[in-house]
Order: C-alpha cells, then structure tokens, then sequence
C-alpha cells in the first residue's frame, strides 16, 4: 500500500509540535474567572441583534436594527444622545458601558424559533455577546429566551406582544417593555364598545402561534365581558400570504365584526383580502361590517395603504405621540429627531421599543456596576423610570414587564404624508391596564449567571 | 483487515476521525482579536452542526447514493425524531441516551410507515410521494398536532415537565441536557497566544455518534446488501426478471436511511432543547439533497463535506453585514470602499443564498462528482504520472 502518505515520521513531526504547543496553554473553563458568562474582557462590549431580516415580519425587523444602531450610537456618546437627554436615569455619560465601547453584532431569526436560537447561539458562544436583544414574534422571543436563561444571558425582548413572554413562558434573565395582548384587550375593548355598540357578533382570524392565540383570547374575553358575541374563530399559518380562502366564509358567518389577531405582513395581506372582498361596505345584521385590528404599526398601515382608514388596534408608542398628547410622553421627540436626521423618516413602535430595551440594559449594568446578568436582574427588577416616551413607567419585578400606558388608534382618513398614518383615539392609562402577574402562571426561576 | 475493514477504508475512517477529534482547533485558524476571526468556525454550536447534518447526509446517502431512489422528504424523520427527543428529555430525563434511542427508533417506524406506501413507485413518482407525506408532515406538525409538537411556538422543555426517572428539581432552572452529570453546554477552553479552543461535551459526543454511523455506513456500502442496492440502481427490472425480490431491500434501505435522520434529530435537540416544525418543511429536505450532491453522491465522504460546506456558509456567510464590510475596506478610499462594499454586499448577510447557489451550479457543472472529484482532481495533480487517480474505492460514486 503506497497510497498513503501518513509516514511514521510525519506523524512523530506533527506530534511534537503539537505537544510543545499544548505544553504552554493556560487552561480555562468558560467564565471562571469573572463567575458569569462572556465576560467583556477587553475595552469593548458585544451586544447580539437579533432580528427577523427575512419573512413576513421583515419590514419590523429592518426598522428594529436601525434603531439598535441608533441606540450604540447614543451609548457610545456619538450624535445628539436622543433619549439620554430625557431618560429620568443618568447614570449613563456617553462613554459606552461601564467605560467600554459598545460593539454589535446582528442575526437573522428568519420569524422562526429554530433559526433564532441558531443565530442566538452563535452570538453568544462566537462572539461573546454578553446580551440579546430583538424579536418580532412572540414564539421566536419565548424559544431564545429561554436559550438565553439557559446560557446565562440577559435577553431584552424585542416586539414581543404575547401573554406568553412575561407570562407562563417567563425567565428570570427576560425582560420585556413592549406592552401584552392582555394590555390590548383592556384598552381596546371599551372603545369598540363605545363605538359600535355591546350587542356585536365576532369573528376572529388568529395567526396560530402563542402571540395568535393570547391576542385572541384577551380581545376575546374583554369584548365577550362587555356583551359581544364570538361567532368563530379561525387559525391561520404564520407563513400563509393569501387570506382569501379565509375571508371568503366571514360575511356569510352571520358576524358583523372581523377581528384580525394578525401582525407585520400577515396583517396587511389579510386586511387587503378583507377589503377586496367588499367587507367594509357591507352590511350585517343591519350594522355596518366593521375590521379590528388588536396590535397596529405604523409600518403595518404604511403597508396596507388606505385600507386602514377608520379601522380601530392599539399600539405602545406613535412618534407623533409628544405633540399630540403632551409633555407627559417626554423623549417621544427626542428620538424621533435623532432617528429621523440619522434615517430620514419617523421610526415605527418596533424601532422605539428595541431603542429603549437597549438603554435601559445599558443603564442597568452602568447603575449595578457591572455586567453580571444577576446584577442587570437586580437592578431592573422594579426600576421605576420615566422620559423614555411612555410616561412613568415601571419594570415590574414579579414578571419583567413593563407597566405603562397603552393607545388605542385608529387609521387616518385623509393621511397628510406617507407617515401621518394613524390618528390617536384615547390613551388608556398603565393603572386601566395592570392585571395580576399570577394569572397566567409560569414561574420566574432564578437568575443564571451562567458559568 | 480492521474492523472488518480494508486498508483503504480504515485509513479513511481514521482520517476522519483524527481531523473529527482535533476540529475545534483547524477550525479556528485565526487567532482571536484578527479582523479574520470572522471565519472561525470552531465554536460548539457550528462544530455540532457539522457533525449532526453530516450524520443526516451520510443516512441520506445511503439510499441517493447506492439505490438512486431520490426521497424529498427526508426531513420528516429528522423532525419526528426531534419531537421525539423533546418528549423524552420532557418525561423521561434530561439524561440525553434515551433521547438519542428513542428518536432513532421513532423515525424508523415513521420511515416504515412511508416507506411502505411511497415504494411502491420509482423514479420522479417516488419523490413526489416522499415530499407529499413531508408536506403532510410539516402541516400537521405546524397546526393541527399542535398539542404534541407545539405548532409554530416549538416544542421546548419547561420547569414543570415530570422527569420521572430524575429526582425533584430544586433549582428553580429547567435541566440543561446532560449525559451522567456532564452538560452538552460545558466546554474546557485553552487559549494559545492568541487562539482559543473550545472543546465542547456536546461535540464531542455528537461526534462520537457520528463516527460510529460513519463506520456503520462503510460496512453497509461494503457488504452483500450494500451490492444489492447498487444492482437495484443500475437496472431494477434486471433485477426483477432474475426472480429476485427488490422491495424488501429498498425497505430496509429506506429505514436505514430514516433512522439516521432521526438519530441526526435526536442529537440537535439534545444539543438544543427545541423542536420547530420548519426542521420538516420541504426546504429542509431539499437541503439535505444539495449537501450530498455539492459532497458527492455516493462517495463515503461527500455527504460529509458538503453538511459542512453549506453549514458554514449559512452560519458564517451570514453573519457578515455592511457595518463588517465597512471595517475591512476601510483601507480604501472612501468612493472606491462604498463600490466594492456595494458589490460585494449582495453575496454576503442575507444574500449568502446567491453565493451558495453559485458555487452549487460551478459543482454541478465542472464537478458533478462534487467536493470529492475535487479532491481527486487536486490529489492527481500532485501526484506523479502512472498513478491512476479514480481507483480508489473510498470515492468511487455508485454507478
């Protein structure tokens, strides 16, 4: 046999260098030294993006990774410092965190579980990021999430609007700003009752993953409180672009109301479908046929076009939020200009929660002294703070969520520009809001600093 | 004869395993703080990847590369073995081995199942029926079986899961997957000068495994079944004619062939604790198919190159954003920095799709025997005239 070219020598070659080179190593296990995972070592800190850049939440996660950008920009003490000039903490000075220099990296979660907490994983065991952030679906923030508790990461949710994430899902290195589906209901009920009468019949589309069934369930249950109805409901998949075949059946169903439990693109195709089948003309049960659509963006109605004329949903934050509704929202116009100049057009409820998620970390570890995830725990946990565009706000520390108000909007009929597209009806105040945090079940866990 | 192996063979099993066993440090060529480090593949979720889909190639191989039954649904059983795994490490243990076992088993009884109905045709009428019970798959797993996979959300473990065989969790922590106590997460790193390596419990067991199957499919290709099969590739109604039954032999080839799909789920979730039903859409079968074809059908060792290939490129290619490309061209001036990024930009992050379909088409085209016909193009330029370069049985693709 001369076909191999493994000679004895070589093999005794090789050896020797590797053993000299195995005899100077310093041994480390992940961590040891510092007792928490990807500790920053040297004069930078790495914080992992992780955002749909593809399928039917794209649009979202685009203007997420603008405002991520934004938000280093600010924490590295470059631009005019947006929120910082009016976040109530000030702990933080523009020098990055703790004196170290912000660096990111990014990921694409593809709006699947799978795929997120691939891309999570190599952010975490390649680059050492010591933090993640992002979402747009539910499903993807509860599966890395949990990845995160496991690792000992801090994970700051992203859009994330289901019940599930600060609910029966929740974990201790989770924190989430974005308001619930349970939030939604609360507010959005009254309104439609106030509008179109108690004496309503429903039916629901539901995108059918957690986001889909706990919006569904909280507009479900505080309309039915009010003296709706609900005719039928029915699932629709995540990744379905034609809804024709489900808005067929609506207007024969005897319902006069359609609720649409749908975000990002789902939400504008369905939509689309609804109009296209004549359902805001019609007439049922001698009601006018009216749309509700939950959870609005702006990116959603700037999807959808005029469409969204009329049609109630509630959102966390609108940029022309400050003007509209006073002093209270500080920090609304603060952000709103720097994204602005940086991008050249307002950014979306996605871009402002993930802007805020990322200072509020950042002023976590600055005011805790340290990037420790049991620290950032222990410093967020119950942190009251205002002038971040929500009004006062509290980090609840029986569930990592944030209290605050929601608004209940409603498409413009005479849209001024591309971006004026929704008009604020009422703001519901974060007291109408507040449930029980014990009523979804779900338990925190401790905090894991990994290592 | 080692093992039952001929020379030839056992020194490619040993090759493999020698560069199996040092990967976390060839995969890390660049050291740590270098603008290249970008490309080091060697961290434990990637390295896991490479073995676990290069389990899942290699038991598609099997029946591509010796029977030439082409299935496009090979994703099923490697999701069915996932859930399996979740429930087991859901019930059972968080111990990984039952996981492992059970998932094997699961997806051998599904393939029998399917197999049993699409065999019944060959050719393009056979792929269509794999890919139309995968669909079927994916759709009940996605939506109406929600209750078992967990639909679009995942299956994951949770805290309140039984465990019966594990004693009460005082934690407060769900488990992590562990095998007798070692965490598939814990690594032991070494840092020289400016390298780290991490050698990971979970690679290293999933690379154990994939030895064992990489040993396994050798003596399969090697043995009278495995010459049977080929005659069924060549001319199946030859076959037929000679009074010979083929089907019980597809059969078995085909539940092979799932069993170590659902060996390759079953090893992903205990690296991993979730299961998704996108792992059985029919993307994820096709992209079994393109590994062995960019790897080189038939060959023992194609398979393998070509999980590697395409996992690196979905992992690392990925990853490279415009901020990235920014940095390293920052040597330029600015005009002239801001074009090469703009070329360069769609090849790279979220079009990294484009440049594997590039060098997918240069394979098909130039080297339809794939990485491996490479290989042996470069061996033979090296080697001196009269050494016959495509003798060698290690990589000779069935006919």
């Amino acid at each position: 046999m001369t076909k191999t070219k493994l000679t004895r020598r070589s093999v005794m070659q090789t050896g020797a260098v590797a053993g000299a080179g195995l005899a100077v190593p310093t041994i480390l296990t992940a961590g040891s030294h510092s007792g928490f995972a990807n500790a920053p070592t040297g004069s930078s800190v790495t914080l992992g993006f992780n955002v749909p850049q593809s399928g039917p939440y794209a649009d979202e996660g685009a203007d997420e990774l603008r405002a991520y950008k934004l938000a280093v920009e600010h924490l590295n003490g470059e631009g005019d410092g947006g929120m910082l000039q009016t976040f109530s903490s000030k702990a933080l000075d523009g020098t990055g965190i703790l004196g170290k220099k912000v660096e990111y990296v990014t990921g694409d979660t593809q709006t699947k579980p799978d795929a997120a907490r691939a891309s999570a994983r190599s952010m975490i065991e390649k680059d050492g990021a010591i933090m993640i952030t992002g979402g747009s679906s539910s499903g993807v923030a509860v599966a890395v999430q949990a990845l995160c508790q496991e690792a000992g990461i801090i994970f700051m949710a992203g859009l994330t609007h289901s019940n599930d994430t600060t609910g029966k899902d929740k974990k201790a290195n989770g924190f989430r700003h974005f308001f619930n589906s349970y939030m939604t209901g609360a507010a959005l009920a009254p309104v439609l009752a106030d509008r179109y009468g108690s004496d309503r019949k429903a039916y629901h589309l539901t995108a059918d993953y957690n986001w889909g069934y706990t919006t569904e369930e909280a507009v479900r249950n505080s309309t039915e409180a009010l003296g709706w109805e609900t005719v039928a409901a029915v699932k629709t998949p995540l990744s379905q672009t034609d809804f024709s075949s489900y808005v067929a059946p609506v207007l024969n169903s005897g319902a006069d109301v359609l609720v649409l439990n749908h975000y990002g693109g789902n939400m504008v195709n369905s939509l689309t479908s609804a109009v296209e089948f004549g359902l805001r003309a019609a007439q049922a049960n001698g009601k006018n046929f009216e749309i509700v659509v939950p959870l609005y963006s702006r990116l959603m109605a700037k999807g959808a076009g005029k469409n969204v004329a009329g049609i109630f949903g509630t959102t966390g934050w609108h940029w022309s939020l400050e003007n509209t509704a006073g002093s209270r929202y500080a920090g609304t116009n603060a952000f709103v200009k720097s994204f602005g100049e940086k991008y050249g057009f307002p950014p979306s409820q996605a871009a402002h929660t993930c802007y805020c998620q990322t200072l509020l970390y950042a002023d976590a570890v600055q005011r805790g002294g340290s990037f420790n995830p049991c620290s950032v725990v222990e410093a967020l946990e119950g942190f009251e703070f205002d002038g971040m565009g929500n009004g006062p706000t509290l980090y609840r520390a029986e569930d990592h969520q944030c209290i605050k108000d929601v608004l209940v909007v409603r498409g413009k009929e005479n849209p001024a520009n591309d971006f004026d597209l929704l008009e604020l009806v009422d703001v519901t105040p974060a007291e109408a809001v507040t449930f029980d945090p014990a009523i979804f079940g779900g338990e925190l866990g401790s905090c894991n600093p990994g290592a | 004869m080692m093992l039952g192996l001929n020379r030839k063979d056992a020194s490619l099993l040993l090759i493999v395993a020698i560069l199996v066993a040092l990967a976390p440090i060839f995969l890390n060529p660049f050291p740590e703080q270098s603008g290249l480090a970008q490309f080091n593949a060697g961290y434990p979720d990637l390295m896991q990847r490479f073995v676990i889909f290069g389990i899942f190639a290699i038991g598609f191989n099997i029946l591509f590369g010796l029977t030439g039954y082409l299935s496009f649904g090979h994703a099923a059983f490697l999701g069915a073995g996932s859930y399996a795994g979740v429930w087991m490490l859901k019930l059972l243990t968080i111990n990984v081995i039952p996981a492992i076992i059970i998932s094997t088993a699961v997806a051998g009884i599904f393939a029998l199942i399917i197999g049993f109905i699409s065999l019944r045709r060959s050719g393009i009428y056979f792929s269509i029926l794999t890919l139309a019970f995968a669909q079927m798959s994916f759709a009940l797993a996605a939506s109406v079986l929600t209750p078992i996979t967990g639909g679009e959300t995942g299956l994951q473990t949770a805290l309140d899961d039984p465990r019966i065989l594990d004693g009460t969790n005082t934690t407060g922590n769900i488990p992590a997957p562990s095998i007798f106590g070692l965490q598939m997460g814990d690594s032991f790193q070494i840092s020289v000068g400016g390298w780290l390596w991490t050698f990971n419990v979970g690679y290293y067991l999933s690379a154990i495994v994939m030895l064992s199957a990489f040993y396994l499919a050798i003596r399969i290709f090697r043995s009278p079944f495995g010459i049977m099969l080929r005659a069924i590739k060549s001319n199946q109604q030859r076959l037929n004619y000679t009074g010979l039954n083929t089907k019980p032999y597809m059969l078995a080839c085909f539940v092979i062939s799932g069993m170590y799909a659902g060996l390759a789920g079953g090893l992903m979730v205990s690296m991993d604790p979730l299961a998704g039903a996108e792992r059985m859409q029919w993307t994820a079968s096709g992209e079994v198919v393109l590994m062995t074809i960019l790897g080189g059908v038939g060959t023992l060792i194609g398979p393998v190159l070509g999980a590697g290939l395409i996992k690196y490129f979905e992992n690392i290619f990925s990853k490279i954003n415009d901020n990235l490309l920014h940095k390293w061209f920052a040597f330029m001036p600015d005009g002239v920095e801001d074009f090469i990024v703009s070329i360069i930009y769609p090849f790279v992050g979220k079009g990294w799709h484009l440049t594997l379909g590039l060098i997918f088409m240069a394979v098909i085209i130039f080297l339809p025997g794939g990485l491996v016909e490479l290989g042996q193009k470069v061996a033979s330029i090296f080697k001196k005239k009269g050494s016959t370069p495509s003798n060698n049985p290690n990589t000779e693709p069935a006919e």
